[in-house]
């Protein structure tokens, strides 16, 4: 646990000093780290998956609290303990199952146990959930019990009463086991999105196409790639995203596979918009209400698709999903930059002086990071799995997340 | 028709002594244009009155006719009268004409009680051209029939009032009519008194001038009435070639329109056949006329014949770019960098190209002057060096040459960087000047007028002209607003430290964007002034704009469909205000308006150096695109420009006073007629 509690410290100041950026790599750094959470959580006699849930979420917190803004690294917490209701849930429903079938046969059982790593655990989740709660109103009522119960022992253990110990050391250990094999799949899924998602370039990319994006994002660069191995050529304009102008490095990257890219300056979107078949851009993070967080300057360009009519697609991993509705998101989920992107302390250190005008400065200089697109500019989200309208993230949602795990916070008594 | 002529160019000039010589006046051939307020005063003369009495007066305008057509004029003149302001001496004298003159139709019209039909015709021919001149004219109805010019409104007064004679019949009074429709009809087609009719026009034209600028000193007065003389010379000259051509004249120059109606004036029989030929005529002029008002296509460099040809003639050696961006092959796209050396190695060796045009265009390329009104004023002021170091050749008319020499300087301060729209139009002022001037003047006194006319372009056009709009547009301010302007627009910042020095409290959020950061000039000048900043990339724009309650905006041209054209970025501003339902104000000096039109950003726009794009100014790791040249994938684009489109502007602020987008076109055309007899 000591050692566990070291790496948390270490990845907690990594995020509080800005030194892990960007939803992917924070993404998979906080699924590591929670799979290391997991494999040295001590697990108790009964309610394991209470502990778990308990152990992740306290990590959950720090990690949040050390960069709210970071919102893929709540995303993984919640997906994490997400993993571990649905283990969890699949499990007594196989106890359930056990019981039903032959309640004798504990041989039966403990080979169905062996089987099941074969299954994926999402697909046993998935088993569990269209047996145990259908995504029908009166289960969404009953949800509340039914969550509540999962992690406290005296229900579930109550299924296994008549089960030997042994039978339940054996759960304990199997739970702990499949949670961290799900994390794995999870984390691998982090990594492989991109693949998902270029498979669909085809399917939206045409044969000279004209197509515009601003700043860099992993996801865009493989979906226009995916689009050019497949022999579509096509045109991109590559705003240059100040002020870190990653779209150099994106253009960059487009040359070398060969795609024709013209490097624009941000301030020439609106005058090259409508000669653009579709707009393409990243996500830093796609809100519940279907609106995005994104790099600054992307409303900019959303508004201006509008305008034109252009289709604005959002390409992003499904861990970029966020199950939170935003409030005043530029504020908010907002974070400002050091101004020397903008301007140079040298040339400007006169205008800052702090002494002359009662104490504040006459020069404020605002560098934010983040821009939010409201979801009524987005005309299509392609995820890795599968294009979806704005309007309909809240449900796919539902599918990643549990609703007890909205808010990560221990109860207060724990 | 034929016979019409043949009276007319031998009634031509009888007629004109007639009609403005004064009695006792020395008449110079070129009737008198030259000063207006003589011809005025002269315009009662007593030839002239003979004539039309004879003539005219047997032939008393039928009532009908004169409430149709009459009414408006004299409802104009009315109005005009009580208007004492604006009444120059010249107009006053226009006034007098009538009285003087002794037509009973004048009378009714109220300004006298004696007037000949010949002196109402005169009236009348000066309604219309002071109408469109003179604010309060506009207002009243008549103003509209009264232009003499092209404009269409013109032309329906003209028609209405032809009409009204041909209704007459081929009765003499009618005559009398026809020839004043003729003559408001056609700016060229008056008949009797042309002469008298020119000089009127002359001041005509003048006159808007003076009142437009209520504050346009005595010496405009003074200079339009040179220029009005320097026309006259002109359309004097003109008529006699017209009268033996017989065919009608572009209006564009009103002596010339003038001589054909002096014929038709002389004889009663012309009455009938005669209005429909008018007719025709004022119809074919205005069209030929506005054709010339369609702006003249554009250099297209896709063009490969003409980019050839231009090149040869270049002065400043350019190299294409290598990754030239498809979708503006239309627009030059050079190598960027290797002019200002080149051209400053041949310094020695350019001679016809003036010094001080030199140095204006070293300076436009490497970028030391930029700005709309910083350019255009570079340019004035070493056109007036240039000018003031002129010397015609021998066996060359100053007209002539100099005229070429200055499109000589033009081209080179093109190659060095396309024209803006503010400098296009005042190249179009000084060469019209150029153009009007009077033959007899002597070469220096040729080139002095000029140079004041630059001074007074310059003056009145761009600094009262800031100064106007400056006072418009602090009244938009109040306490606790917060401005956001973009880039870097001299208008705009005056109207900043105007506001600031009127002790009003505000903050300004200076929206940049690369790769000039113009903005971090403006922000230097006015933090050090004390006003409050925030400074911000223009992708943060949707950050920033939520506590904005003002947008001002520079332009570079405002075209006449309401788009305004202006630094790249402006656009996205005043897009994301319209999307915060935040108002976007425009300040824009009214020279700067073209008649031109313009949809999109890319059919004509200005390409900037690309490398400036590839470099990140205090930002070295950034190389990705260091040696982007060598990939013919990869190009750089650095558009200057963009178009706003009208729906996104709530006001444009010009001199002229605070007028939404769709009165552009309204500014353009009244704009220019008064800015081209300036």
């Amino acid at each position: 646990m000591p050692d566990v509690q070291a790496l948390v410290n270490d990845f907690v100041l990594k995020l509080k000093r800005r030194k892990i950026e960007g939803s992917h790599a924070s993404a998979q750094h906080t699924a590591e780290l929670l799979r290391s959470v997991i494999s040295h959580q001590r697990m108790p006699y009964t309610n394991q998956a209470g502990a778990l849930i308990d152990a992740v979420k306290a990590v959950g917190e720090q990690l949040i609290a050390a960069n709210p803004v970071e919102l893929a690294v709540g995303n993984i917490v919640r997906r994490v303990l997400h993993i571990i209701r649905e283990e969890d849930l699949s499990s007594t429903a196989t106890a359930i199952e056990g019981l039903g079938l032959s309640a004798g046969s504990d041989d039966d059982d403990e080979g169905q146990h062996e089987d099941r790593p074969a299954l994926s655990a999402a697909a046993l989740a998935a088993a569990a959930r269209s047996t145990l709660r259908a995504p029908s109103l009166q289960t969404l009522l009953e949800d509340i019990p039914d969550s509540a119960a999962a992690p406290q022992p005296p229900s579930s253990g109550g299924d296994s009463e008549g089960k030997s110990k042994s039978d339940k050391n054996i759960r304990s250990r199997k739970l702990k086991h499949d949670v961290i094999e799900a994390i794995n799949e999870l984390i691998q899924d982090i990594d492989t999105c991109h693949e998902q998602i270029s498979e669909q370039a085809v399917e939206h990319i045409h044969q000279n196409e004209v197509i515009l994006t601003l700043g860099r994002s992993r996801t865009v660069k493989e979906f226009l790639c995916a689009a050019k191995e497949k022999n579509r050529s096509f045109r991109v304009f590559v705003a240059e995203g100040a002020p870190r102008y990653q779209g150099h490095v994106l253009a960059k990257e487009l040359v070398s596979k060969g795609i024709q890219t013209t490097v624009i300056t941000d301030s020439a979107v609106f005058a090259m918009i409508s000669r653009v078949n579709m707009v393409i851009v990243g996500a830093h993070a796609i809100m519940a209400n279907g609106g995005v967080i994104a790099p600054v300057g992307i409303n900019m360009v959303a508004l201006a698709a509008q305008r034109h009519a252009v289709p604005f697609v959002v390409v992003a991993g499904s861990h970029k999903l966020c199950p939170l509705y935003p409030h005043n998101p530029e504020v908010l989920l907002n974070d400002l930059k050091c101004p020397s992107d903008l301007l140079d302390f040298g040339e400007f250190s006169d205008c800052m002086d702090f002494g002359s005008h009662g104490g504040s400065p006459l020069l404020h200089v605002v560098n934010p990071a983040f821009d939010y697109v409201p979801p009524k500019l987005v005309s299509l989200f392609i995820t890795d799995t599968g294009g979806h309208n704005p309007s309909y993230m809240y449900r796919l949602i539902a599918d990643y997340y549990s609703a007890d795990d909205l808010v990560v916070k221990r109860r207060s008594t724990s | 028709m034929d016979v019409r002529r043949g009276q007319r160019t031998v009634i031509d000039p009888k007629v004109r002594q007639v009609g403005f010589v004064p009695a006792g006046a020395t008449r110079p051939p070129a009737r008198s244009h030259s000063v207006p307020t003589d011809a005025c005063s002269s315009s009662p003369p007593a030839p002239e009155l003979p004539l039309s009495g004879s003539s005219l007066s047997p032939v008393m305008i039928p009532p009908p006719r004169h409430s149709s057509a009459d009414g408006l004029p004299s409802l104009s003149r009315s109005a005009a009268s009580p208007v004492p302001i604006p009444a120059s001496p010249l107009r006053r004298d226009t006034v007098q004409i009538p009285i003087g003159s002794y037509n009973p139709s004048e009378s009714v019209l109220g300004s006298s009680p004696m007037i000949s039909p010949s002196s109402r015709l005169d009236a009348v021919s000066e309604f219309s051209d002071e109408v469109p001149t003179s604010a309060w004219l506009g207002r009243s109805g008549s103003g509209k029939f009264a232009s003499s010019f092209p404009s269409s409104s013109g032309e329906m007064m003209t028609m209405k009032i032809t009409g009204g004679g041909s209704g007459g019949g081929g009765n003499t009074p009618k005559s009398s009519l026809t020839t004043a429709s003729v003559v408001k009809a056609l700016p060229g087609v008056s008949e009797k008194d042309r002469g008298a009719l020119i000089e009127v026009q002359n001041e005509g034209i003048s006159k808007p001038q003076k009142q437009k600028t209520s504050k346009a000193e005595r010496r405009a007065i003074q200079e339009a009435q040179r220029a009005a003389k320097a026309a006259a010379k002109e359309a004097g000259e003109a008529v006699k070639p017209s009268a033996s051509s017989g065919g009608a004249l572009p209006a564009s120059k009103q002596g010339k329109v003038v001589k054909p109606s002096s014929q038709k004036k002389d004889g009663p029989q012309v009455t009938a056949p005669v209005v429909p030929s008018e007719k025709k005529v004022g119809d074919r002029i205005p069209d030929k006329d506005r054709k010339k008002d369609v702006p003249h296509p554009r250099m297209q460099f896709d063009d490969k014949h003409r980019v050839e040809k231009a090149k040869r003639r270049a002065v400043v050696n350019q190299s294409e770019a290598r990754n030239r961006v498809e979708l503006f092959r239309h627009l030059p796209q050079y190598i960027h960098g290797t002019q200002l050396p080149d051209l400053e190695s041949k310094f020695f060796q350019l001679d016809p190209m003036h010094p001080s045009v030199y140095k204006v265009g070293l300076q436009y390329l490497s970028g030391v002057i930029s700005g709309g009104n910083a350019r255009c004023i570079a340019m004035l002021l070493a056109f007036q060096e240039a000018i003031k170091d002129y010397s015609t050749p021998p066996e060359k008319a100053l007209v002539r040459d100099l005229t070429a020499k200055i499109s000589s300087y033009v081209s080179f301060l093109i190659e060095c960087r396309p024209l803006s729209i503010s400098m296009g139009n005042a190249i179009k002022f000084l060469k019209n000047r150029i153009a009007k001037l009077p033959h007899t003047l002597s070469e220096s006194e040729a080139k002095s007028s000029l140079q004041s006319d630059i001074d007074r372009f310059i003056n009145e056009k761009i600094v009262i002209a800031d100064k106007v709009i400056v006072g418009h547009a602090v009244t938009k301010i109040r306490d606790g607003d917060i401005l956001l302007t973009y880039g870097s627009s001299s208008v705009v910042e005056m109207i900043l430290l105007y506001a600031h020095e009127l002790g009003k409290q505000f903050r300004v959020v200076l929206v940049d964007s690369r790769p000039k950061l113009e903005g971090q000039a403006l922000l230097h000048r006015l933090v050090a002034k004390g006003l409050n900043c925030t400074y911000t990339h223009i992708n943060a724009i949707s950050y920033v704009m939520q506590e904005v309650t003002r947008v001002f905006l520079g332009a570079s041209s405002v075209l006449s469909n309401g788009t305004v054209y202006s630094r790249v970025g402006t656009a996205c501003v005043a897009m994301v205000a319209n999307a915060f339902q935040i108002p976007v104000l425009i300040c824009c000096e009214a020279y700067k308006f073209h008649e031109r039109v313009q949809l999109d950003s890319i059919c004509s726009n200005e390409l900037g150096d690309p490398d400036v794009i590839s470099k990140v100014a205090g930002r070295n790791d950034l190389n990705h695109l260091e040696s982007w040249a060598d990939n013919e994938n990869l190009q750089l684009l650095n558009l200057i420009y963009d178009a706003t489109p009208s729906d996104y502007v709530s006001m444009i602020i010009t001199d002229y006073g605070m007028i939404p987008p769709t009165s552009v076109p309204v500014i353009v055309r009244e704009y220019r007629r008064e800015h081209l007899w300036i």
